[in-house]
């Protein structure tokens, strides 16, 4: 990977982090093409090669019909949450569509409770450069920590 | 066994609930005993997950791992996961295909019947040390549970005078059962696993509890999956310990009966209706069959995902709710990839099911602050008896009389 890559892509990752860090929300479904795969999948499903994903969008509607539910549907306690990704790695076949994985972990904050890792693991992606913006075509998290604590509201 | 004091029952029947039923070390300790250890079928796994011999799984009845194995002729086993030696786990995989079961600690090794096969040094070395002449390896197998397996899915039991399981399912909800396992081979799509911070009975009941799913699951009502005025009832066995909650869609549209519904969301349409596209798959007209089996399983028909919610409590403050998707061998891929979209309603990440896993925690903070005092289950009257309709909490007034009876509380 050149650095110049390397370099574009912490910009993507650190602008995703901060979007759903800070919001709003509404933005997340914009660092995805129309048509994409967005797939949250525990580590075992992925290692088995198990299609059930907790969270599976295929186009940038059913991102937005995710925000809609988070937004106006789920019941859920109010929560903040802070993306940290590194290790960002990507190969150098094409200039327009490469993949790329990276390491996250996902810290949560519940009013009462104190911080904890809500999620660890790794991101498999798929990033296309399309009117001179990156987005992701596909992005797999797959987590780790394959016993979830509680709920996963928002996106990871 | 700690004496369990100071549960007091305020009404004398099902409708008051005393909180500390949630929160009680002891109270805990005796179901663990009394119900996950006694005469109960639990749910541990299903036939296509041991397809071939000498494959095997962990899970977990109650609080105790329990290996699951199928032997060389095709006979399912289930035995204890600790090694008779110093009481380790034999087994620490989910799944996998082993003929033995060796333990780490002493290299103790099992079959996949949880015999007793090796003893390291049982001898001695050089004439040292080694067992006395009166040890004896068939002692020390693991201890058995008995298994049954109907239609694909299997349960196991600590108890060897548990009835028969058809008889323990009783003939409304084998019907029911056999509805979603028809015989034909289940296909497993995949497993999702959340530890939810409430007591297990908590997850039970809110299966049990159709009053909230009208009012709590916004989605479902919004998109017409649940609804207090379809079509529904609600159906149980001769004990009241296991129930359905039986249901047919209606259009999405306001009626004056559910005006009640505060945050009901009229104007929400799918950006992708792909997400919710139900085909009817099943010979009657229910939409939803929410079936709960005493003590550990809720079976979930909700449109086209199939589900098995396997309850593991941990302790009175907590339990792991593990997740098994599956679909039918003779599923079309599109049938397949319909079952995977609308499995976003469902568990950790669910529109639906993310509503219960907050609202038990909530419970959960609730009991414990407030442990003294009782619950309230007066919907619908006082009594246990199957209804034709879901305005009601008789089925967790049913479950209730079974419990008390059971933990002698």
């Amino acid at each position: 990977m050149t650095f110049e890559r390397w370099l574009v892509l912490q910009k993507l990752y650190n602008d995703y982090a901060s979007s759903l860090d800070d919001g709003p929300l509404s933005d997340w479904p914009d660092f995805f093409t129309e048509k994409c795969l967005y797939l949250i999948q525990p580590r075992d499903n992925y290692d088995a090669g198990l299609p059930m994903a907790v969270v599976r969008c295929e186009s940038r509607g059913m991102l937005q019909d995710r925000v809609n539910a988070v937004q106006e549907t789920i019941m859920f306690e109010p929560r903040y949450l802070r993306h940290h990704i590194t290790n960002i790695e990507a190969d150098d076949a094409s200039s327009d569509e490469f993949q790329v994985r990276a390491n996250y972990s996902v810290i949560e904050v519940l009013n009462d409770d104190l911080p904890r890792i809500l999620s660890a693991g790794r991101y498999l992606d798929r990033v296309v450069l399309e009117n001179g913006l990156l987005r992701f075509k596909e992005k797999r998290v797959i987590y780790d920590s394959v016993l979830v604590p509680n709920s996963l509201i928002y996106p990871l | 066994m700690g004496e369990i004091s100071s549960i007091n029952w305020p009404a004398g029947d099902f409708t008051r609930v005393p909180y500390r039923l949630y929160t009680d070390a002891d109270v805990f300790e005796r179901e663990m005993e009394r119900i996950f250890q006694g005469s109960t079928w639990a749910y541990v796994g299903l036939e296509s997950e041991l397809a071939e011999t000498w494959d095997y799984l962990t899970t977990q009845i109650g609080n105790r791992s329990v290996v699951v194995t199928r032997d060389d002729k095709g006979e399912l086993h289930a035995f204890a996961n600790r090694c008779a030696h110093r009481g380790v786990k034999v087994c620490r995989q989910q799944r996998g295909n082993s003929r033995f079961f060796i333990c780490p600690y002493h290299q103790w090794s099992y079959d996949a019947e949880g015999r007793l096969r090796g003893v390291p040094f049982i001898k001695g070395v050089g004439g040292k040390g080694g067992m006395p002449d009166d040890f004896s390896q068939d002692d020390n197998a693991l201890p058995r549970l008995k298994v049954a397996a109907r239609n694909g899915v299997i349960f196991a039991s600590f108890s060897e005078d548990v009835e028969d399981l058809e008889d323990y399912l009783g003939e409304t909800n084998l019907q029911y059962f056999d509805r979603v396992f028809d015989g034909r081979g289940l296909k497993v799509l995949g497993y999702s696993r959340q530890l939810i911070p409430g007591n297990w009975k908590l997850m039970f009941e809110n299966i049990k509890d159709p009053y909230h799913a009208s009012l709590l699951h916004v989605f479902l009502v919004t998109f017409g999956l649940f609804r207090a005025d379809q079509e529904s009832r609600v159906a149980m066995d001769d004990t009241g310990r296991h129930a359905l909650l039986i249901s047919r869609k209606s259009e999405q549209k306001v009626s004056a009966s559910i005006s009640d519904i505060k945050n009901l969301k009229e104007d929400l349409v799918l950006a992708d209706p792909r997400l919710l596209d139900p085909v009817k798959e099943f010979p009657d007209d229910a939409t939803v069959v929410m079936q709960t089996i005493w003590p550990n399983l809720i079976v979930q028909q909700q449109s086209n995902t199939l589900a098995l919610r396997q309850i593991r409590p941990r302790n009175a403050g907590s339990f792991e709710l593990h997740w098994t998707f599956f679909g039918y061998e003779d599923d079309s891929d599109e049938m397949q990839t319909r079952r995977l979209r609308q499995a976003n309603l469902m568990s950790s990440a669910g529109f639906v099911s993310a509503d219960d896993s907050e609202v038990i925690k909530m419970a959960q903070d609730g009991v414990r602050q407030y442990a003294d005092d009782a619950g309230l289950l007066l919907l619908d009257g006082r009594g246990t008896k199957d209804t034709p309709h879901m305005v009601t909490e008789v089925a967790l007034r049913a479950f209730y009389k079974h419990y008390r009876k059971v933990m002698g509380l």
